[in-house]
């Protein structure tokens, strides 16, 4: 046989590091492919073929190519790779191995991300649409077309008629450059992709534990004893968690899928349930009821950490697994023996995606998953968790940082304190702000959510709670498949004044529009194309290199917000403390502005020097709890400082990798649950009993931390100068921009010279309350000092009761007409509107969490149905169950009228039998517009389908790869008939992320020329029908009706 | 002298197609051309498996026995690398290999189905190392530069192992071992302690 040796080893430039750009872990790179696997060639036995550089020369070395590390641009799990850079073309992509996330594994999109840097389907610059042809402009041309566009609409219609809709896939730094430009253009209409797909969860789980944010980290889950995952399908959405899902399993974990579809993650599964969409609450009460009935809850940990279980168990006795069963279809032997496995085996973590997250009660089935964990007593310990996975790269921090209707940056709420407090941050006055408001009414007043934003155009203006509808749409980095309603969303993006994309596609916006003018399309650039910070699901805020130039006239999402904000007359005032280099902001610089004002998450301890020696040390973070490891510069520190990283950079908090857990001091990530509600609520005690985190020098329950608190507990001598002048400024509302740099001298001399009467003249404005972030944050301020507190506080030892006295000492509102005393207001700082993090300090140093430690809420009274119940989606096919299950009534929310009982009234189940779901597949994300384009990706997916059970694909005599209509109610597709048994008899699937043809009519030539995916199929969300969440207008993309026919 | 190998686990492969697109990303392989794809069997029902599958750089490879202009050849690694300067896309090899490895750009009802590709297991041709002309016929040589076949390199969970053969034997030999098969058998943990199971 012929044989040629190939272990000649000639170097060669394409794969060269050169010497000092090595990356740090090449020698661990070997010692990690040992362990894990892909091991063994023998580098050695290849002849030493390891890459030298061989530059000897200046030269030599420029022509070299570079390596840059960056993070995925896809979903949420965080994966680092490294970009081979040569001559500013991105030619070749290599694994970080080191990364302790992704451990040097990809998904097929991550794998193929370098395509972007071809981009051959690209939008290449700006366009317009001129009597309906696309036509070239330039981009000041675009600039300016669009800002005057947008001022004539503002000086007709009000501010509130531009809706900015933001991006999953912004950097944490333009997302809050994008809700910083929406206060100064003066709307709350600004949201993004989180609305859609985890918006139930963080409404739900922060109103459970105090956070809305998965608690622990993918790493943990290789800790867990049993792994539930119901409405998800990581094996498709996440692929890289499965490395640590199925490392969780082979190390003895019980593994159990609920899901409608038999998925590829159940494939992999111990135990597969197959559920009916929209009946999660069934189970999990069904699940806390067999657990409760034979004893094994973690009655201590329920009794110490969590408030009013009882109301739950009451909801959760009709629940027997007979109901269940008649509900859901689990039967009910299954559902005995899924209980008494998680039961049997703990700690255990429960994951959950869209299945759970997206229905009309998606945040009662948070809540209740939430709950269930907490019966367990799983939340807070390694191992355990509510680990929900985040969907899009950085819809984590993209939420975080408030592109939201219903918040500023870090869940500051819309009250005027949290306007107040921002307002500081920017150096800007409060008034100047409020000016651009059409009302503080509508400034303090939740927007209108994009999951509506069609109805926030197409409703007539009577039936809104603002002055005009929605007149300009500004589609800046979402897709218009991923949301529901085709055929209103059509006539919406008809009705516009203004139309414009920004993207680095022209998306389904683009072609679903009849409008032949003012429709613009702007290039953006690609997440590759700039750097910046952004945060995994995991809470980890990872710093992402810049790749290359922006491609052919595209521009970073940073750019075009300057620009547009220099058009629009406030870049100034906006970017007064930003660094802008040839219009460009800085990331670094937005960062350290991040840095000053998120005090409520946790963001202020992520400097971008921090987070930079933590992508340069990945190899240094251990792979399971992401600790840095012993001699290490990165020592102590979790990696990239997992929110709440607590206090100013300089206080080296190491970030918190699993939230509310007591076994660790807060000084080393630990934390209790957060006293979010108060300290009492109708008579009960809402702070924790008896447990608190390591370390805590209360050993028992307290309120959020406030400068009256530290001085009741003799700890205001611990503060420094500078901290208390900052603290009484603050308070007074006379705080200048200049005391962030002030000296510890200088802050000396200014507190000795501060006299009570000039804080009295500087403190001309009412100081409002800081809370309530998607809506429902805030309640149980406590409004009764006396009367029960002497009871409840009996067991409290002295200090804490201390504490929560001089808490609750200054919670009163003032009479109406007057203003609290000055030193009152000074008092009531707290660690949320403290400035210079000495509060947070103060407060750390004596183990107690910033937050205060209150107990985990199962019964939440300012939500419509304070325990979760279920209730039969809009389209139900099961009439039979009501009017038991039935929904809510219509209602107003968030400025619109909003369908409940008036669809659900309607028997659809006749003429539409079955039941659709929606989903994903892992080649494609989203909207699928950058996937659809990859052509490495879409050759591997290039036909839209649906799945149908063979028993019903043989009623309807349909055979696989035929073509059929799936209709709704409301529309219809025409797609190719997948016959399988992956989905249940009576069941339909399709996957969402499908663009280009609309009822059957191939749209594609619409496209600019070139422009056009490569592949290209029906929207499913084109016939998908109404139904949104009662708490944050979630939309309903997982249960609704539809028949099949041939096509 | 080491002789490297393929090995899927199947146990962790979850059809996420890593292995095939980063292929066509490293080697830039034309549409139409697929490397590695991964099959799924019992696909959508209980005992549903995924195995990547490419060219396995078999042993006694019978595509080397059959191409009759000798493009086919193994080297003392024991890769199978073509070379496509001698291809005459004759297509015996497509029908000798039993994983389905060779590649051929055209399908004609009369002959010409253009020069055969497949797997090179990151190898590179016979071309010089890193040379331009074999990175646009074979794509990237990582074993030349130190680096085991992409394809393995970023597996999601690790499914894929190439390396030595030796090697990653042992290493799939202690994962099902770790894994085991007792403490999932009906019964063993009623009867045994959960720590012996």
């Amino acid at each position: 046989m012929l044989k040629r040796k190939s272990t000649r080893t000639t170097p060669r430039s394409r794969g060269e590091h050169p010497a000092q750009q090595v990356p740090d872990s090449a020698l661990s790179r070997r010692g990690f492919l040992q362990a894990s696997g892909v091991a063994g060639l023998g580098l050695a036995a290849l002849g030493g073929a390891r890459r030298t550089a061989t530059a000897q020369t200046a030269e030599e070395a420029e022509t070299l190519p570079e390596f840059k590390k960056t993070i995925c641009q896809f979903c949420s799990v965080g994966c680092s790779m490294w970009a081979e850079v040569d001559n500013g073309v991105w030619v070749g992509q290599e694994p970080a191995f080191e990364s302790p996330i992704n451990q040097g594994t990809h998904c097929a999109k991550g794998a193929a991300m370098r395509e972007i840097a071809i981009g051959e389907r690209r939008l290449k610059y700006p366009m317009k649409r001129v009597g309906g042809e696309w036509t070239r402009i330039t981009w000041d041309q675009a600039i300016t077309e669009i800002s005057q566009k947008l001022v004539d609409i503002r000086d007709q219609y009000g501010p509130d008629s531009a809706y900015w809709l933001g991006s999953a896939k912004f950097s944490n730094e333009q997302a809050y450059l994008f809700r910083k430009f929406a206060a100064y253009w003066g709307t709350n209409n600004v949201d993004h992709q989180a609305r859609i797909c985890h918006s139930t969860t963080v409404a739900g789980v922060a109103n459970t534990f105090g956070y809305g944010a998965m608690t622990n980290t993918f790493n943990d889950i290789r800790n867990s004893k049993s792994i539930f995952l119901i409405g998800g399908n990581p094996a498709e959405a996440h692929p890289v968690s499965m490395l640590h899902v199925l490392r969780g399993r082979e190390n003895g974990a019980k593994m159990i899928v609920v899901d409608p579809r038999f998925t590829r993650t159940a494939a992999h599964a111990d135990e597969y349930v197959r559920i009916r969409p929209g009946t999660d609450i069934a189970l999990l009460w069904g699940l806390v009821r067999e657990i409760f009935e034979n004893g094994w809850q973690d009655q201590e940990y329920l009794d110490q950490r969590v408030w009013n279980i009882e109301a739950v168990r009451e909801e959760a006795e009709k629940w027997t697994p007979e109901e269940v069963e008649h509900v859901s279809g689990i039967p009910a032997d299954q559902v005995r023996s899924i209980a008494r496995t998680l039961a049997e085996n703990r700690p255990g973590t429960l994951i959950w995606c869209m299945g759970l997250t997206q229905h009309t009660i998606g945040s009662s089935n948070t809540r209740a998953a939430s709950i269930l964990q907490l019966v367990l007593g799983n939340i807070g310990k390694t191992g355990g968790g509510a680990n929900i996975f985040r969907g899009h790269d950085n819809v984590q921090g993209a939420t975080d940082l408030g592109v939201a209707v219903d918040s500023l940056p870090a869940y500051y709420g819309l009250a005027e304190g949290a306007w107040r407090h921002w307002a500081r941050v920017w150096d800007t006055d409060y008034q100047y702000l409020q000016d651009k408001f059409a009302s503080k009414d509508l400034m303090e007043t939740a927007g209108m959510p994009l999951s509506r934003y069609m109805d926030a155009i197409n409703e007539n203006p009577e039936s809104l709670d603002q002055p005009n509808p929605v007149k300009a749409m500004m589609f800046w980095g979402h897709a218009a498949n991923s949301i529901a309603r085709g055929p209103d969303q059509m006539k919406a993006l008809d009705a516009v004044d203004l139309l414009c994309v920004i993207d680095p596609h022209p998306t389904q916006v683009a072609i679903m529009t009849n409008k032949q003018d003012n429709v613009y399309l702007l290039p953006a650039a690609t997440t590759a194309e700039a750097d910046g910070s952004v945060t995994n699901s995991n809470r980890s805020v990872q710093w992402r290199d810049k790749v290359f130039d922006p491609l052919f006239e595209s521009k970073t999402d940073y750019e075009i917000t300057y620009r547009l904000a220099e058009a629009l007359g406030f870049a100034d005032e906006m970017f007064k403390h930003i660094e802008v280099v040839d219009k460009n902001p800085q990331a670094e610089s937005v960062l350290r502005e991040i840095n000053k004002g998120t005090w409520t998450i946790g963001y202020t301890g992520q400097s971008p020097e921090r987070l930079k020696r933590h992508m340069r040390q990945q190899e240094n973070f251990d792979s399971t709890t992401l600790l840095g490891k012993e001699g290490t510069e990165v020592e102590g520190e979790y990696f990239c400082l997992p929110w709440p990283a607590w206090g100013t950079p300089e206080q080296n908090h190491p970030g918190t990798p699993i939230l509310y857990d007591t076994s660790k001091s807060v000084a080393e990530g630990g934390l209790p649950f957060r006293a979010r509600w108060g300290v009492e609520w109708e008579g009960n005690n809402l702070l924790a009993e008896d447990s608190y985190s390591a370390g805590s020098e209360i050993e028992d329950g307290y309120p959020e931390i406030t400068l009256g608190m530290i001085q009741a507990l003799g700890w205001e001598s611990e503060l420094t100068a500078k901290e208390r002048l900052i603290i009484a400024l603050v308070g007074a509302d006379a705080f200048t921009y200049d005391l962030f740099d002030i000296s510890e001298e200088e802050a000396q001399s200014r507190i000795s010279a501060l006299t009570l009467s000039e804080l009295r003249s500087r403190a001309d404005a009412e100081s409002g309350d800081i809370d309530g972030s998607w809506q429902g944050g805030q309640g149980g301020r406590a409004r009764d000092v006396d009367q029960n507190l002497s009871t409840m506080l009996e067991d409290y030892p002295e200090d804490a009761r201390t504490a929560i006295r001089a808490y609750l000492s200054s919670q009163g509102e003032p009479a109406e007409g007057q203003s609290l005393p000055v030193l009152e207001r000074i008092r009531r700082v707290n660690w949320k509107t403290d400035l210079s993090g000495g509060l947070q300090r103060v407060a750390i140093a004596h183990g107690l969490a910033p937050y205060g430690n209150g107990k985990a809420r199962s019964y939440v009274w300012n939500f419509p149905d304070p325990v979760p119940i279920h209730r039969e989606p809009l389209y139900t096919p099961r009439r039979d169950l009501l009017p038991e299950y039935a929904t809510y009534d219509d209602r107003r929310l968030w400025r619109l009228p909003v369908k409940y009982m008036s669809i659900q009234e309607n028997d659809y189940s006749q003429e539409f039998p079955m039941i659709l779901t929606s989903g994903r597949l892992v080649e494609y994300e989203g909207g699928g517009d950058e996937t659809r384009s990859n052509k490495w990706l879409a050759e591997f997916q290039q036909e839209m389908f649906a799945e149908l059970n063979p028993q019903d694909a043989g009623t309807a005599g349909i055979t696989d790869g035929d073509m059929i209509w799936v209709e709704t109610p409301e529309g219809r597709v025409r797609v190719a008939a997948m016959v399988t048994p992956r989905v249940g008899p009576g069941t339909v699937f399709m996957p969402f992320h499908f663009a280009g043809f609309y009822m059957g009519e191939d749209l594609t030539d619409r496209y600019p020329t070139g422009t056009a995916p490569v592949v290209a199929g029906e929207a499913a969300n084109t016939a998908w029908t109404y139904g949104y969440d009662v708490i944050t207008q979630m939309q309903e993309t997982k249960a609704t009706l539809c028949r099949i026919t041939q096509a | 002298m080491a002789r490297v190998k393929f090995l899927c686990d199947t146990d962790r492969c979850i059809e996420c197609n890593a292995c095939s697109t980063s292929c066509k990303n490293e080697h830039e392989v034309p549409w139409g051309m697929v490397r590695r794809r991964v099959v799924t069997i019992n696909d959508g029902q209980p005992g549903e498996k995924s195995i990547a599958i490419s060219c396995m750089h078999c042993t006694d490879a019978p595509c080397v026995a059959v191409c009759p202009t000798s493009t086919l050849y193994q080297t003392d690694i024991g890769v199978v690398l073509h070379d496509k300067d001698n291809c005459i896309g004759c297509g015996y090899c497509f029908y000798a290999c039993p994983f389905g490895a060779p590649q051929f750009p055209r399908a004609t009802l009369f002959g010409s189905r253009g020069i055969m590709d497949k797997c090179t297991y990151c190898a590179g041709g016979p071309e010089e190392n890193g040379s331009e002309a074999e990175f646009k016929k074979y794509g990237r040589n990582r074993i030349a530069e130190g680096k085991l076949p992409i394809c393995a390199e970023v597996c999601s969970t690790r499914a894929l192992l190439a390396g030595d053969g030796e090697v990653i034997g042992e290493i799939y030999r202690e994962r099902v071992l770790s894994r085991g098969f007792g403490s999932g058998a009906w019964g063993w943990k009623t009867a045994y302690y959960p720590e012996e199971a």
